[in-house]
């Protein structure tokens, strides 16, 4: 418990001139006081019937013993001994065997008003006596007195019960035993009978409120002398151990990050991230309307984790864990085989079932007892019931900045109503967000085809485009929508355009092709011509040759001829 | 204890007053250590016994310093504090009996 609670800046104080502090083990509480109660004074702790005084201070007694070996007394004017450990008993202590072990007392103060007759002159030195006794016979360190303005309907003389009181308390503090005084909260006043004019070291009022029919306790630290504390208004739950305290004010924007990548689940999805996917330990947000698949998109996540052995929380505010399993296992994901594999858990609940500290309680509890590595919130759009959108962020920004200082990665799907904007997140929470996946649904053409787009993504170089996001049998598929002749197609359009297209181009290639047959048709009949006209030249160059020798021969001829006739004229 | 009251209406009540004021007074003294408040509320409650319930009362004085314990068993709140263990029902008379009217109102011996 001790590990559980605490951040080590919420170690007592052990500075010698500032003021030491008394843990209470309480979780949330030392941080929201920074360390705990102001040890060795008294701090009344005040609220309506039903806030949890009585338990708190029970537990700040108990956890004193087991968590920090300091025994303590509780001195109980309205509960008997029994009544009171029959309570804790439900909440899992076990009063009787602490009270054996001599590290607690109880002590029950009966004041029945009509056994008691005023006489004169009295002090309260039986009360001194009995806590003075106890606390000598345990070594009390921590002493609880609930409630002791069962007192003032007692005791008629309130003079003298608040010179007493002055005095008891002035007594608790010398004898150093750290102390809380509960009261019951008055009208316009803090306690009905003004104890916060004698407790004055630490305040805390317990507060039990309903609204919207679903009641809430919250608890604030009025004052706390000598030292830092939240002022604000922190959620208290009470479940099935105990008390737990919601600091806001303790969750600082200084958690670890790293370059650490985790998977979308969807590979094309990767790659529009920066072609890694996620950060490790950022938190996601998918919006989108009814019906755009955002669901899908949180269970391909849930199915990347437990695909690479890491451990997954699935909290559902829509479906039962069955039903997620069936519909998700119509598109190829296999959650029941991760479940049984001990690497997811399912939270189904209604949004309305509880308020929203208790939804944050419980996945801060689930966080804590299955060490997941990626959480999904599906809806978160769902809590809307429970509470105003102030509040939801509120919680969400401490899920969010409890999820990160845990370093789990964490997807919110945000349902968007069909007629606002898309880029407006329902609760008001995508400043709180890290990536931001819009889904779109678009209608043309008799269809409703979805489209995927990344509205932001902090730290990476994401993709601007466009997907068609395509739930199939075997998953999802993210597809490149037609982007063409300014307008984005999708579905059957994209088919037909992209037939369109494919026959635009086959017949672009056929044309192309005729024409090289074309164009390689001319060349070969000049080429035939070339041929030709080099053979007539050949040819001619053979008659003008023969035609010379012709000519020779025929002046050879001529010659023997009139040689020949001059030798038959006998000339000289 | 003579405090039982049988048959009905006036006639037992009166039975039953009869025997109460004839029964034995139990007395307890819870001081707290040697006070004025106790030095005076000893006093006062043995002259107010001696007066009204001489011979029939017993008185213990407790000083619940010595018996932090009987303090816590006894449900001690307030120094001093007389309890009227007998007759029932049992009472608390807590100051320091100044006021004898009132202690024997308390003591019953006195109408309300």
């Amino acid at each position: 418990m001790r590990n559980k609670t605490t951040a080590p800046r919420s170690k007592p104080n052990r500075n010698s001139i500032g003021l030491e502090k008394c843990r209470t083990g309480i979780p949330g509480m030392d941080d929201l006081t920074d360390g705990g109660l102001p040890r060795g004074r008294p701090t009344l702790v005040c609220g309506g019937a039903g806030c949890g005084k009585t338990l708190l201070g029970m537990e700040f007694v108990i956890h004193g013993i087991t968590d920090f070996g300091e025994p303590g007394v509780f001195m109980s004017f309205e509960e008997t001994e029994e009544e009171l450990a029959q309570n804790m008993a439900s909440l899992g202590f076990d009063l009787p065997a602490l009270v054996r072990q001599k590290k607690l007392d109880i002590d029950y103060v009966r004041i029945e008003r009509s056994e008691i007759e005023e006489t004169g002159e009295y002090d309260l030195e039986g009360l001194f006596v009995r806590l003075g006794a106890l606390i000598d016979e345990l070594g009390a360190k921590r002493v609880v007195l609930d409630t002791i303005e069962a007192l003032f309907a007692g005791l008629p003389n309130e003079a003298i019960l608040r010179a007493e009181l002055r005095r008891l308390f002035r007594w608790l503090k010398d004898r150093g035993v750290t102390t809380i005084i509960t009261g019951e909260r008055g009208d316009n006043t803090l306690t009905r009978y003004g104890l916060e004019e004698y407790v004055s070291d630490c305040v805390i009022v317990l507060d039990h409120r309903v609204r919207e029919q679903i009641a809430t306790r919250r608890l604030r630290v009025v004052k706390y002398r000598g030292s830092k504390h939240g002022t604000n208004e922190c959620p208290v739950l009470i479940d099935e151990h105990g008390l737990c305290v919601l600091p806001i004010s303790s969750l600082r924007l200084d958690y670890p990050v790293t370059q650490k990548r985790v998977s979308s689940g969807i590979q094309p999805l990767d790659a529009m991230l920066g072609g890694k996917g996620y950060y490790w330990g950022s938190s996601i947000l998918v919006s989108g309307g009814a019906g755009s698949g955002k669901s899908s998109l949180a269970t391909a996540f849930v199915d990347g984790i437990c695909r690479e052995g890491l451990k997954c929380v699935y909290v559902s505010f829509e479906e039962s864990p069955d039903q997620v399993a069936r519909n998700m296992a119509s598109i190829g994901f296999d959650l029941n085989k991760w479940v049984k594999q001990g690497r997811l858990m399912f939270h189904s609940m209604r949004s309305t079932a509880s308020g929203l500290e208790m939804h944050l309680a419980n996945i801060v509890k689930m966080v804590q007892q299955f060490h997941p590595d990626g959480i999904v919130i599906d809806p978160v759009t769902n809590l809307i019931s429970v509470g105003k959108g102030e509040e939801i962020k509120e919680m969400l920004t401490r899920v969010i900045d409890y999820l990160k200082s845990k370093s789990i990665t964490s997807l919110f799907t945000s349902l968007t109503l069909a007629d606002s904007p898309a880029e407006q997140s329902e609760v008001g929470i995508s400043s709180l967000m890290d990536t931001w996946l819009l889904l779109r649904i678009i209608e043309s053409a008799n269809e409703r085809n979805r489209i995927l787009y990344v509205l932001k993504s902090r730290g990476m170089a994401h993709s601007n485009q466009m997907r068609e996001f395509l739930l199939t049998d075997n998953g999802i598929k993210l597809c490149n929508p037609y982007l063409g002749a300014g307008a984005v197609l999708t579905g059957s359009a994209r088919l037909v355009q992209e037939t369109k297209d494919r026959e635009q181009m086959l017949k672009e290639q056929q044309s192309v092709d005729h024409r090289c047959r074309e164009l390689a048709a001319e060349r070969l009949t000049l080429e035939a011509q070339m041929e030709a006209l080099k053979l007539r030249r050949i040819a001619l160059q053979e008659e003008s040759k023969l035609a010379e020798t012709d000519a020779q021969l025929h002046q050879e001829q001529t010659r023997q001829d009139q040689k020949q006739l001059s030798i038959s004229r006998k000339a000289d | 204890m003579g405090n039982s009251v049988t048959g009905t209406g006036l006639a037992a009540l009166t039975k039953a007053r009869r025997q109460r004021d004839s029964s034995k007074y139990l007395l307890k003294l819870y001081v707290a250590g040697v006070t004025p408040h106790s030095a005076e509320a000893i006093r006062n409650v043995s002259t107010v016994c001696e007066k009204h319930l001489h011979n029939r009362y017993e008185l213990e004085i407790i000083d619940i310093y010595q018996q932090p314990t009987l303090a816590r068993g006894e449900q001690i709140i307030a120094a001093p504090t007389l309890i009227r263990k007998l007759p029932l029902p049992l009472r608390r008379l807590i100051g320091n009996l100044a006021s004898e009217n009132t202690v024997l109102v308390g003591l019953d011996l006195l109408p309300r």
